[in-house]
């Protein structure tokens, strides 16, 4: 298995005026799955680029195994990339895609061919050696991308939202043959998307990136449970999140009052301090609102959304300054339909509410 | 890496050119207006300027008008038809003016194929003279300068989107009305661009007006001709330039100020375009003109067989492709047309009588013919590789890198298509002269590289534009030194890019007169310079065996350099 850690310190780039990466840290561990999530411009990418050597940080340092490679060119580095759009070279037929950073690294011709024959056994689709990548399928170029990426061993992988123009299913399907290349292979990949849920599925660990800098660092369970900030609570699955404030703390504890609706009400902190009076927002996951009888709030239906699994309830609360709140229930059938307009009572757990700092301060 | 390409510019036309204007201005005791007084003194000068532009003019419409309707059907027809049409177009636009021009000669002729057959026919009792006058010039002029303005505008239709007609259909506009409200004024940047590129090159124009003209078709170029070869009066020729000059710019400012350079270069396509810079009540009344071109359109349409009106609107009528045929066959039948004449035992008198070979063996065992020949090929091959070399880093640079007044670079590499070629042949005939590179062959080589390089720089920055350069970062990813980059990925992508714009500057040395009428001195002449001379003084079926090889070869040209395109395309 060869695979390395990756060090990066204070690493920042500008162009002009505008910063695409603030002064940014970062460990990734030996053999980690780390997906970098965010929005476009989030400075994802641009991070990506200054790993794989292919653009020139202005500031820090980076470090691959505690060896300072800040400044060596892309081709020393031994990090592979497999690229947004594939980036196979047209010219060239599957195999010498494949073979192609072998005979940059001298190996013989037999031994090239008989490793990439290997890497394409690997992706599935040891058929399409002799053909051009213009005969290939969106997904089918996607392996070979992998392929050509894994051929010569990598110590770290790196991946532009590579499954980015495959569909749905297509993807689903390609996300499980990363995960299951990566526990073979056992390497280093920091992988780059800006859909949360593949994040959620992939990762060991997400580092969720907003305007240059980075979020929140966790693993996938950190960032959906206790979000550090509104922005990652609402990037991360849906949310509701109900403006309230601090009227006491103990320990994990927070007792709460609603909006303008004085109700008292508990929850629990993100991990971070807060104080008494203090305004904040309190999540709460939309599978989390209960709708029944006796909960802390009541509203009006206002629409109902079956998509497959989930069944969707939009609701108007009837508390002023409360935004519209979602419910979610695993779909059942049988169950008895809604009537838009009806009027319904929702509550939920207290360990399930949690409270985020308003703004972003912490 | 422009700095090779600016070096030559500045060398082989900013000099050669300003050395030109100033000996306008500069006599043998200083600054002197001599020269524009006696420009002035008579009205000879001004008339042949205002022959010019009336010829150019003449030109221009013609082209423009009979050029649109080809060009659409080459943007809507499917692949294979639109290969075969941009076959024909591209062969008449590379077969050379002297061909051409000579062919028309053979064709209007007192013996030639249009008076044997209106007299056989008995329409007319005897030849008439079809020859020397304004008619045989135009039809000259537009032949050499119909496929220009097809090129041109098609370059612009490709890019239109072609559902926006459809669209304007489901939102209620008949035929005539998505034409002319939509399709219209979405192609009228190709329409402009095609315009000033005739009408620019029509006026530096000499091989036509000379060949097929009578002395009331001179054109101002032939009178620069004149002062330089026969009474080396440099100071009145640099005078006459002048005026050229700024007829030229007067040309390009006017454009400019209603229509925006930046639509020559093609950089903009209609989808992002600006809106015209024509305001308030101009706009007002193109926009009702369109409508109502639309409307009398749809009308027209109406009256039509109803078969014919419920057809795919998709689908070019019979009427279109009936005419562009007629055009094509038009503007390539002469060339043809003289093929057999080459052949036969009867000079070129039409029908063509016999078979011999003879007048390819004169030609052949003629050394003056096989030397200007191999001369050509000399000066065309170092002509290509020169613009290759010192054009490519340039093109690399105009679209990689972020340089300071790009515009202005890109407008000063592409300016010899601008001025009049016949002022930068004069200009370096005068710095040749005193370099003594007259009837060199690297003279020729230097001045034609000044004239074919920004067709490369253009290609190439075609070419790179669509080059996705991550596939250079993949390959540094993957290990791949800089150089073996270029070697393995970047250069094998572009080859048959470099490859055309090799032809293309190739081409245009081969098919080079105006620089090679001085510069190969009275000996030395290049295949062209060799044919003006012949038909310049008389008019025999040795040439027609030239013109059909230089025919056959252009040909085979075309068809390597389009298959090359082809395949570079199908990645």
């Amino acid at each position: 298995m060869v695979s390395s850690s990756l060090r990066i310190r204070e690493l920042c780039k500008r162009y002009g005026d505008f910063v695409a990466l603030a002064p940014t840290s970062l460990d990734v561990a030996k053999g980690e799955f780390l997906t970098l999530l965010g929005p476009s411009g989030s400075g994802k990418t641009t991070l990506l680029s200054l790993i794989a050597g292919l653009a020139h940080p202005d500031e820090g340092q980076i470090l691959i195994d505690d060896a300072d490679v800040t400044h060596s060119p892309a081709y020393d580095r031994d990090i592979g990339v497999v690229f947004q759009n594939y980036a196979l070279f047209p010219h060239m037929t599957i195999e010498d895609n494949i073979a192609f950073p072998l005979k940059m690294r001298k190996v013989s011709d037999t031994e090239a061919r008989r490793r990439a024959a290997e890497a394409l056994e690997t992706v599935r689709l040891p058929h399409v050696a002799k053909r051009y990548p213009r005969e290939l399928s969106g997904g089918q170029q996607q392996r070979i991308a992998l392929a050509r990426c894994i051929v010569y061993r990598p110590a770290i992988i790196l991946m532009d939202e590579p499954l980015g123009a495959l569909d749905k299913k297509l993807r689903d399907q390609m996300q499980l043959e990363i995960k299951r290349i990566h526990r073979e292979l056992g390497t280093t990949i920091v992988y780059v998307t800006h859909d949360q849920e593949e994040a959620m599925t992939m990762s060991d660990r997400i580092c969720l990136m907003n305007a240059g800098a980075i979020e929140q660092l966790g693993t996938p369970q950190d960032l959906y449970f206790r979000p550090r900030s509104v922005f990652v609570a609402d990037f991360l699955g849906e949310s509701n999140l109900l403006s309230a404030t601090v009227r006491g703390v103990d320990g994990e504890g927070l007792d709460i009052v609603l909006a303008e609706q004085l109700a008292a009400s508990r929850a629990v902190g993100n991990g971070s301090r807060f104080a008494t009076g203090e305004p904040v927002k309190v999540m709460v996951r939309p599978q989390n609102l209960v709708v029944g009888e006796g909960g802390q709030l009541s509203g009006r239906l206002t629409d109902v959304m079956i998509s497959g699994s989930l069944t969707r309830l939009y609701i108007a609360p009837e508390t002023a300054g409360l935004p519209q709140l979602v419910a979610a229930h695993p779909t059942r059938s049988g169950s008895a339909p809604y009537e838009i307009g009806q009027r319904l009572s929702l509550g939920w757990h207290a360990a399930d509410a949690v409270a985020i700092h308003d703004g972003k301060e912490i | 890496m422009g700095a090779p390409l600016v070096l030559l510019l500045v060398l082989f036309l900013v000099y050669p050119v300003g050395q030109l204007l100033l000996l306008s201005v500069y006599g043998d005791n200083g600054f002197t207006l001599a020269q524009y007084r006696q420009l002035f003194a008579s009205s000879v000068y001004l008339d042949v300027l205002l022959i010019t532009l009336k010829i150019s003019l003449v030109t221009t419409l013609v082209c423009v008008v009979t050029g649109y309707p080809i060009a659409y059907l080459i943007s809507v027809v499917g692949k294979d038809r639109k290969a075969t049409l941009l076959f024909w177009v591209l062969l008449s636009f590379w077969t050379s003016f002297l061909v051409r021009a000579f062919a028309w000669i053979v064709l209007l002729g007192r013996n030639g194929v249009i008076n044997k057959t209106l007299v056989s026919l008995g329409i007319i009792s005897s030849p008439a003279n079809l020859l020397y006058n304004f008619g045989s010039v135009l039809v000259g002029m537009v032949n050499a300068l119909l496929p220009l303005a097809v090129l041109t505008m098609l370059s612009v239709m490709e890019n239109i989107d072609r559902n926006l007609p459809r669209a304007a259909a489901t939102l209620g506009a008949r035929p005539g009305m998505a034409f002319w409200k939509i399709y219209f004024p979405l192609s009228l940047p190709g329409v402009a661009a095609a315009g000033i590129m005739v009408f620019v090159t029509a006026i530096g124009f000499f091989i036509v007006p000379a060949l097929l003209g009578g002395r009331r078709e001179t054109m101002i170029t032939q009178l620069i001709i004149d002062q330089v070869q026969q009474t080396m009066n440099w100071g009145f020729a640099g005078a006459i330039s002048v005026l050229l000059l700024v007829v030229v710019l007067i040309v390009f400012a006017a454009y400019d100020r209603l229509l925006g350079l930046s639509t020559m270069t093609g950089t903009s396509t209609p989808r992002n375009a600006t809106p015209s810079r024509l305001s308030g009540p101009a706009a007002r009344a193109g926009d009702a003109l369109l409508t109502l071109l639309g409307g009398i359109s749809d009308r027209i349409i109406l009256l039509l067989p109803s078969r014919r009106r419920d057809r795919n609107p998709d689908q070019a009528g019979m009427g279109l492709q009936a005419f562009v045929w007629t055009m094509l066959l038009i503007i390539s039948a002469p060339t043809i047309l003289m093929i057999p004449l080459s052949f036969g035992t009867g000079g070129l008198n039409w029908p063509p009588q016999g078979f011999t070979l003879h007048w390819y063996e004169t030609v052949l065992n003629s050394p003056v013919w096989t030397q200007a020949m191999l001369r050509s090929l000399l000066v065309g091959i170092g002509t290509g590789l020169l613009a290759m070399l010192i054009g490519t880093p340039a093109a690399f640079l105009l679209v990689r890198s972020e340089i300071p007044g790009k515009a202005a670079w890109l407008a000063f590499i592409l300016s010899p298509i601008v001025v009049p070629r016949m002022i930068i042949a004069v200009g370096l005939f005068y710095v040749f002269a005193r370099m003594g590179l007259v009837g060199s062959a690297v003279g020729l080589v230097l001045g034609h590289t000044v004239v074919a390089v920004p067709y490369v720089v253009m290609t190439m920055m075609a070419v790179l534009r669509n080059y996705d350069t991550r596939l250079d970062h993949a390959a540094q990813s993957l290990g791949a030194r800089p150089l073996a980059t270029l070697r393995f990925v970047t250069f094998p992508i572009l080859g048959a890019g470099m490859m055309s714009s090799f032809l293309f500057a190739f081409a245009t040395s081969f098919d080079e007169l105006t620089i090679a009428l001085f510069a190969t001195g009275g000996l030395n002449a290049t295949l062209p310079k060799q044919f003006w001379d012949e038909v310049t003084l008389q008019v025999s079926p040795s040439i027609a065996a030239v013109s059909t090889c230089l025919f056959v070869f252009m040909g085979l040209l075309i068809f390597v350099a389009e298959r090359l395109r082809r395949r570079a395309a199908a990645r």
